[in-house]
């Protein structure tokens, strides 16, 4: 345990990554449970990078970069398949 | 506790209200598009001073140890904010788009620009 205020930062940001699960399962249409599907991956790796800082590890920083680049291509699948097709 | 820390703790306690503020804003928003507004505007802004914090941590620590260990921690965490700021606004732009065109309307919408232009304003 290094530095412990990047783990206090941690834990409110998981909280509010709590929020947006929670929209996700309430999401009363299939968009509403994207977009909380999109800021739950954005919180993941400000989650990921506070980590990192807090036990000293930079290997998380590593996949917190991974992470931001595969959720994108993820939420463009999704948001493709939700227009319907090519266009 | 020096100035540095200071530092950090006003980065940290910024980054922790804005990323909040966007999971509240998921809740207190009418329709797909506000809610997709105040979460992707908020959690990016947040997420770069999170960042922030972090690259003024491992300068610090640079500082203090020497370590190049730090120097990598600094420039990884901005690469990863550069693919973050680059990849979010696309992707909510991707799903307010989709959103629009699979049906959806804006609640409370009083003039429909978009639906103008694409054609499928009602």
């Amino acid at each position: 345990m290094i530095a412990p205020e990047f783990l206090y930062a941690v834990v409110v940001v998981m909280i509010a990554a709590f929020l947006s699960l929670l929209r996700v399962f309430l999401g009363p249409s299939v968009p509403d449970r994207v977009v909380g599907v999109d800021t739950l991956n954005t919180l993941i790796v400000a989650g990921m990078v506070l980590l990192g800082a807090a036990y000293d590890r930079t290997i998380y920083i590593d996949v917190a970069i991974v992470y931001a680049l595969l959720s994108y291509v993820g939420t463009l699948a999704i948001a493709r398949y939700l227009q319907g097709g090519l266009e | 506790m020096n100035a540095v820390t200071y530092v950090i703790y006003a980065f940290l306690t910024v980054s922790v209200s804005f990323n909040l503020l966007g999971g509240f804003a998921l809740h207190r928003f009418p329709d797909v598009y506000t809610r997709l507004h105040g979460a992707t505007k908020c959690t990016t802004f947040g997420t770069i001073f999170a960042v922030l914090a972090v690259v003024v941590h491992a300068a610090y620590r640079l500082h203090l140890t020497g370590d190049p260990k730090y120097l990598g921690m600094a420039l990884h965490s901005l690469v990863a904010l550069i693919a973050l700021l680059l990849t979010n606004p696309t992707g909510a732009h991707a799903i307010a788009k989709a959103a629009y065109l699979s049906g959806y309307r804006p609640a409370k919408a009083v003039i429909d620009a978009y639906g103008e232009k694409v054609g499928g304003a009602e």
